[in-house]
């Protein structure tokens, strides 16, 4: 009965290994890569198994210690958090495998607490993400906020003001969710998400609820970086230690994002959301702003980690977006840009991160054509990385942006349309940007002659999990169809 | 004979090649090799389907769904084949033509220049094989990514920036394109090429329609060099000159006259054109380019600007037999896909000649040079009196059948602008050709004719312009196809 088990059992692996770490790190601090990786890959594992089985079978209730809610917790492992656990797991187990050499140079001697740091997050990311239970969320939000504000404060010297300045707004949003969820437990007297979306019809138009909502969607959207309670991301994004942003980068917000699906569309539903006012319209505009915010942002910045934290507030946004349509469409682009956009991220932050640990520095004025020599495959996976971004077939990026778009004429909202089209374009200006320095000599600087430069590719345990994610982008691209197919039998409506 | 997969071969080859391209990249010989042999096949392969056309079959292959409902399908249908044979064939020029070019010129990065080539050409076959928008959206974007490197060859300043204005241009385009299909799958729930349109028994408001096609017109428009989004073509120029040769006389700017042909003729219909008088808005678009394209060639003392500014006229002579909406204009149109694509070819490939042999690339330094280079400026002389339509060559044929268009459609305007772009044709090319043969040259003594390997696809592909003005059935019965596929367009879809 492995399968009734599983999403106590994905938790369960993160607990054990942040303890198996310490326990094995102490003896020998070279052991603590090899067994987060180990627990990352156990956990990807059982996610993907369980995906799978949620998909055949329908979704599992698991209640801990037999004890059913009201009385106990529940995990509710449906199609919608099978995925997300499935995507973030993944994507994670990616990310520990290639921050072997960068933690060695970045924080050398910290590679134990990192470690175990990194699988106390990724317990509080799954536990948010499984959880049935509204207050259990904001312990896990917690768990993994504290964890996160760790990673974040190792880094460059900076990072810890950055780590300061996002644990305080990170708590301030955490307190407004925490209210929303206490207004919501006066009025429906449970904390348990099915119950109390079985309720909430007839609380149509509570001023309590309305209020409990917004608090919840402020609360949660600053951890989701929506514009404009984005503040914390650029700095922490770019001063936190490579591995450290590759890691969080694109799984946080993403979990974020999950829980604003889970209220709107699953707890509140889409009427009650927009009963009193057009929130979810409200939502969607601010997502727009935060799109093309985040891409004018981006182009403005020389440092390639600021450059691609910009970028995250731009992507979040079209999730968000998608989001705020609520129609089938848009929710498929929306779940199907989390996963593009969690490849494609951590794929550029970690090579981001291999360049800084070859260059010494990630300043994208300071590129020049020998990157081309020097790392012909890591280039090559940018280059893929960064055409999907900018959202030309057949790479990945382009189908979430035509379902993106198919939802909102399926809704008739032009602007939201146009803001897809003009925010690729900007994508296509910060990358090609990049793609020129790496590719072409610079006439700008007179250079008349090829850089000559040795090839000094990065190591195996780094070239492979970017190679792997930036082909995988080329491979969901061609069965989108599938995927596509899966997240539309999610949708709630 | 099975021929569902020829399609997706026709297609795939040039990509495989790159492969063997990207890696005897230190062999020059083996390398080049494996271009010649991709485009030899490629062409046969188009050839095998050609028979079918000509019978007004097609071939269908469905790939992968690339999103639900939405197939990555090939269908070869008549007009697919019919631009296909004329990229396909000439890319087997090219690339000879190339070899010649890249190394008298002594050119850098002359792998990535093949490899790109040999990924343009699968984008462009894939192109004309399309069966559906979506299909069509990720070759003609591949395009736009493959061209992007042949147009920075050189990365000199000048290039860089003609590398930026391309993409701008071609990637906004692209997104249009996008957008626009996304709103045909909406409000049709196909997006299916079908000739005579998918927006049978759907009745739109006339802004909508409007707005949905001048989408689809920004889209196309800017591959097809229609004014006023035409200001990438002229920059591009920095490009190679085969690049500017194949690509931007042939493949890309056809690419972009035949998504036009798609969307009148087999997306919007050409009835739904007609009602809805969308074709005006072509009509006016088109007329207006041949003219002014026409002009501002003039004072183009750059050879390959004045080349780029004609092909900027007269890929809306194309424009303007499809917006005609008759069977004959049609028809006239189509067949100056080809005209123009095998004169044009040749005046780049003169241009490209003088330029590797004399190092000159100014009209007015031409002064005299077809004595030390008479095949090349015979050839040029062809190309460019084709091209201000004196019979017999091709281009008064497609010309002939576009003057009639627009009588049988009793418009009198389209006759009186192609009449005058005639004219300001002969006015911009007659110097030229002036200064090659009747004013005495300076320091020309030492120079000869340019490699074989340039000469002679400069004097093949000039004399298939003749033999096609003269024969327009000789090979491959081109007329014939083409009057096929018009009658398709017109009485809902039955020939």
């Amino acid at each position: 009965m492995i399968e009734s088990h599983l999403p106590a059992y994905i938790a369960l692996t993160f607990v054990l290994f942040s303890v198996l770490i310490p326990a094995f790190g102490l003896w020998r601090s070279e052991l603590s890569h090899p067994i987060a990786v180990l627990g990352g890959g156990i956990a990807a594992g059982f996610s993907l198994f369980g995906f799978i089985d949620v998909i055949n079978d329908g979704s599992i209730r698991y209640f801990f210690g037999g004890w059913e809610p009201p009385v106990g917790i529940e995990f509710v492992y449906d199609g919608l958090s099978a995925f997300f656990v499935l995507v973030i797991n993944v994507v994670a187990f990616f990310v520990l495998i290639h921050s072997h050499h960068i933690s060695k140079r970045e924080f050398p001697g910290k590679e134990m607490p990192y470690y175990s740091l990194a699988m106390l997050m990724m317990l509080g990311f799954n536990g948010m993400i499984m959880t049935g239970d509204l207050f259990n969320l904001y312990v896990f939000l917690e768990i993994a906020s504290l964890a996160g504000y760790a990673l974040i404060a190792i880094g460059d010297r900076p990072a810890p003001y950055a780590a300061f300045r996002y644990l305080i707004i990170g708590t301030a949003g955490g307190t407004l969710y925490l209210l929303g969820v206490g207004f919501m437990y006066t009025v429906t007297g449970t904390l348990n998400i099915i119950d109390m979306a079985a309720m909430l019809p007839m609380l149509y138009e509570s001023n309590a609820v309305f209020a409990a909502l917004i608090l919840m969607i402020v609360g949660i959207g600053v951890k989701a970086a929506l514009f404009p309670m984005h503040g914390w991301l650029p700095d922490s994004y770019t001063y936190a230690s490579s591995s450290s942003t590759a890691l969080i980068a694109p799984i946080g917000t993403k979990v974020a994002a999950y829980i604003l699906f889970r209220i709107i569309l699953w707890l509140f539903g889409i009427e009650i959301t927009d009963a009193v006012a057009p929130i979810s319209y409200f939502v969607g505009v601010l997502a727009c702003i935060g799109i093309l915010y985040g891409s004018i942002m981006a182009i403005a910045q020389s440092e390639m980690k600021r450059m691609l934290a910009y970028s995250s507030i731009s992507q979040i946004g079209y999730i968000i977006m998608g989001l705020s349509l609520a129609n089938p469409w848009g929710f498929a682009g929306a779940l199907l840009h989390v996963l593009n956009h969690a490849i494609m991220k951590a794929c550029l932050f970690m090579i981001s991160g291999q360049l800084r640990l070859k260059e010494g520095h990630s300043d994208i004025s300071r590129f020049d054509d020998g990157y081309r020599k020097k790392y012909p495959w890591t280039m090559a996976y940018f280059t893929i990385a960064a055409i999907s971004m900018i959202g030309l077939p057949p790479l990945a990026g382009f189908f979430s942006k035509w379902y993106l778009a198919l939802g909102t004429i399926d809704n008739s909202n032009w602007l939201f349309l146009a803001v897809i089209l003009i925010s690729s374009l900007l994508n296509a200006v910060y990358f090609f940007r990049v793609l020129e320095k790496v590719y072409m000599m610079d006439p700008s600087k007179g250079q008349k002659e090829p850089t000559d430069a040795k090839r000094d590719e990065a190591s195996a345990s780094m070239l492979w999990p970017t190679g792997i994610l930036a082909v995988s982008l080329i491979v969901i691209g061609f069965a989108n169809a599938v995927i596509v197919g899966v997240l539309l039998d999610i949708f709630p409506m | 004979m099975d021929l569902s997969l020829v399609p997706l071969l026709a297609v795939l080859v040039s990509l495989i090649a790159v492969v063997p391209i990207l890696l005897s990249s230190t062999k020059p010989n083996l390398r080049e090799f494996w271009t010649i042999l991709a485009a030899a096949i490629k062409f046969g392969l188009v050839l095998l389907l050609l028979p079918g056309a000509l019978e007004g079959e097609s071939v269908e292959l469905h790939l992968v769904d690339l999103a639900p409902g939405l197939p990555l399908a090939l269908k070869a249908d008549p007009l697919g084949v019919f631009f296909a044979v004329i990229a396909s064939g000439l890319w087997i020029f090219t690339s000879f033509y190339s070899i010649g070019y890249v190394r008298g010129a002594g050119e850098h990065k002359q792998t990535r220049y093949f490899a790109s080539f040999a990924v343009c050409l699968s984008a462009t076959i894939g192109i004309a094989f399309s069966a559906n928008l979506l299909t069509f959206i990720l070759f003609y974007e591949m395009l736009t990514v493959a061209t992007y490197p042949l147009v920075i060859h050189n990365e000199k300043k000048e290039a860089v920036d003609a590398g930026r204005k391309y993409l701008a241009f071609t990637l906004t385009a692209g997104l249009l394109l996008v957008a626009a299909s996304a709103m045909v799958y909406h409000y049709t729930g196909t997006i299916d090429f079908t000739p005579g349109g998918v927006f049978d028994g759907v009745e739109l408001p006339h802004t909508a329609m409007l707005v949905l096609f001048i989408m689809f017109l920004g889209a196309v428009g800017v591959k097809a060099g229609i004014m006023p989004i035409h200001g990438w073509l002229p920059a591009a120029m920095a490009a190679p000159t085969p690049v500017s040769a194949l690509l931007h006389a042939v493949a890309v700017v056809k690419s972009g006259v035949f998504a036009v042909l798609r969307v009148v003729g087999y997306v919007f219909g050409t009835d739904v054109m007609g009602d809805y008088n969308l074709n005006d808005i072509l009509i006016i678009l088109a007329g207006t380019t041949i003219i002014l394209a026409s002009l501002i060639a003039f004072n183009q003392d750059n050879l390959k600007r004045r080349l780029a500014y004609s092909t900027v006229g007269h890929l809306s002579y194309i424009v303007l037999g499809i917006a005609l909406l008759t069977p004959i204009g049609m028809t006239g149109g189509i067949m100056h896909i080809a005209a123009h694509a095998t004169m044009k070819i040749t005046l780049f490939f003169c241009a490209g000649a003088i330029y590797v042999n004399l190092h000159r690339t100014e009209i007015s330094n031409l002064n005299g040079i077809a004595k030390v280079m008479p095949w090349t400026m015979g050839s040029f002389a062809i190309g460019s009196m084709g091209l201000a339509g004196i019979p017999p060559i091709n281009g008064f044929f497609s010309k002939w059948n576009l003057a009639l268009g627009s009588l049988e459609g009793d418009m009198i305007i389209p006759v009186i602008v192609l009449v005058v772009s005639g004219l300001l044709n002969v006015g911009y090319f007659f110097p030229i050709l002036y200064r090659a043969y009747f004013k005495p040259g300076e320091g020309l003594k030492k120079y000869g004719e340019a490699s074989p390997l340039m000469v002679v696809p400069i004097v093949i592909t000039a004399a298939l312009s003749v033999l096609f003005g003269l024969f327009p059935n000789l090979f491959f019965n081109f007329f014939d196809l083409a009057v096929d596929i018009s009658s398709t367009l017109f009485n809902n879809g039955s020939p």
